[in-house]
């Protein structure tokens, strides 16, 4: 018998350095940084580019095309997922090069199910007064 | 400017009981496993000018000793803090900030007397981009790479259960260890699985328990009264990574592992191949495969068929995690203050399961999920060359 547990699920906080982010998500929108300088795209936000250290740096929105990269499959509930258990914990590698953790959703959580690779696009969950990305198996692959 | 062998560690030891013990605190422990240590070097609380802890400030520890040291390290970058506070030690003492370092840990792992609350911050880089997707711990982060590294290089869960299997054999031989009873890789892959593919006995302990260590000049270590050999320290390393398990370089190494464990060999001026005994961090069964690998004792992909061969079992040519490791002897929580105390154990002659002829021995420690380690690379003297 499904439960509102799923609403105890941890949201994020935004930070002036994320905000854009979270904002982002909230239209649907999965936003990265991309270096001026350098060229390369990277995640999580922050105002300075981790491969060359230069602050000439702009945001874009990410194709939400992914692959999964690694996961695991977690036995024990975090709060408000009692219901989902067992749910996968995953890192995807976005077509731009970032990868992230993220959950896999419309897809069984199975070892079968779940194979490193596997083309995957975005959606979103709200998370409290947030939304954040998951993934699913991309439609048109 | 390399300090190798300019410092030694004179006084090691652990709390009397580790394992369950619900009526000590983790202060207490702290200083249990300080008193012990500083009688185990053969001198007094008053001869301790500097004091280096984790998990509770050593401030408070200091103080609760009734030592105003005038060396502080409160470096806490999880469970390798105490590996960063030797090679700090070292350092100061080779500069001439000061003479003998307490390091101390102590930790209500298991029994929660005397412990921080755990907090979580949604602020945080995790809080942000995490959290939010379910995790629940280590269990939930830690192993995050595994299924990479086994698509990547062929490791088999039956590899990876031999981790937990081979260490138990060095637990047999141990007392104090939890547990001891011989153990198969099919009761390995029977136990219940906490995170796909890790199952209950690939996690390690949750424990009670501590350990304190002094280390002093090797020009002091020589005017001890005390019976025992000191420790030198022959070469150090430490690094950090990333905050965030999802940031990793690569799924299939750790890159703080390889840049600690780097510098040590080099400070040193010894190889993989020159190490008598081997300890490295085994919070989880994967950890020795990367750090077996990221040393560079076996060659990449190496590891699983390496352990699962019995090359790191009694009897084998490379004896590791001799005390049974975070999975079969304790883990507080910060577990890397045990690495040390079982390399130095092996170095005196004095282990449970004492492995022939260790010379050099290495510990090889993790902070938090591959976030940071440290590397200790100890000897004799004969190793020292003094
Ligand atoms: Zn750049």
């Amino acid at each position: 018998m499904p439960t509102d547990d799923h609403q105890n699920k941890p949201a994020p906080k935004p930070t002036p350095e994320t905000e854009h982010y979270w904002e982002g998500t909230k239209l649907g929108e999965l936003r990265i940084q991309r270096c001026r300088e350098c060229g390369q795209a990277y995640f999580y936000p922050r105002p300075s580019c981790p491969h060359c250290f230069s602050t000439d740096v702009s945001w874009e929105r990410s194709s939400g095309r992914a692959r999964l990269h690694t996961y695991l499959i977690s036995h024990r509930p975090a709060p408000g997922f009692a219901d989902e258990v067992p749910y996968a914990i995953a890192v995807v590698e976005l077509e731009e090069g970032p990868r992230m953790m993220t959950n896999i959703v419309g897809v069984e959580q199975t070892p079968e199910s779940l194979v490193l690779d596997m083309a995957l696009e975005v959606a979103f969950e709200p998370r409290g007064d947030q939304s954040v990305p998951v993934f699913r198996p991309r439609r048109d692959s | 400017m390399s300090v190798r062998a300019q410092s030694t560690i004179v006084g090691a030891a652990e709390t009397t009981r580790i394992g369950v013990v619900p009526d000590v605190s983790a202060l207490e422990m702290h200083a249990e496993s300080a008193r012990l240590a500083v009688e185990d070097a053969g001198m007094l609380m008053s001869d301790v000018d500097g004091v280096a802890a984790a998990g509770l400030s050593p401030i408070a520890v200091a103080h609760y000793l009734g030592i105003a040291p005038t060396y502080v390290d409160a470096t806490t970058v999880g469970g390798c803090s105490f590996l960063l506070h030797v090679r700090h030690a070292a350092a100061a003492i080779a500069a001439g900030l000061c003479e003998v370092v307490l390091i101390t840990h102590g930790e209500s792992g298991r029994s929660r007397v005397g412990m921080p609350p755990r907090v979580a911050d949604p602020t945080s880089p995790q809080g942000q981009f995490e959290a939010p997707y379910g995790t629940l711990g280590p269990p939930t982060m830690f192993p995050m790479g595994v299924l990479r590294y086994m698509k990547e290089f062929g490791l088999t869960h039956e590899q990876l259960a031999s981790v937990p299997v081979a260490q138990r054999k060095w637990a047999a031989n141990v007392p104090r260890a939890m547990f001891r009873e011989p153990l198969t890789v099919d009761d390995v892959l029977a136990s219940r699985l906490i995170a796909y593919p890790m199952h209950l006995l690939e996690c390690c302990l949750v424990t009670d328990g501590g350990g304190a260590l002094v280390v002093t000049s090797a020009e002091r270590a020589r005017s001890l009264p005390g019976p025992k050999p000191p420790v030198y320290v022959l070469g150090t390393g430490e690094a950090a990574e990333t905050p965030l398990v999802s940031q990793m370089e690569d799924f299939t190494t750790s890159k703080a592992f390889r840049l600690s464990s780097a510098s040590a060999f080099a400070e040193a001026g010894v190889g993989p191949q020159d190490v008598d005994h081997l300890m490295v961090y085994d919070a989880f069964a994967h950890l020795p495969i990367y750090g077996l690998e990221d040393l560079g004792f076996v060659g990449r992909g190496e590891a699983g068929a390496f352990i699962a061969e019995g090359h790191t079992s009694p009897g084998g040519s490379l004896p590791m995690n001799t005390n049974g490791g975070g999975l079969s002897y304790t883990h507080t929580g910060m577990y890397g203050m045990f690495l040390v105390q079982e390399s130095i154990r092996q170095l005196r002659r004095e282990a449970s399961a004492q492995v022939p002829n260790v010379e050099i021995s290495l510990a090889q420690g993790v902070g938090g999920m591959f976030m940071a380690a440290g590397t200790l690379i100890l000897g004799t003297a004969a190793a020292a060359g003094v």
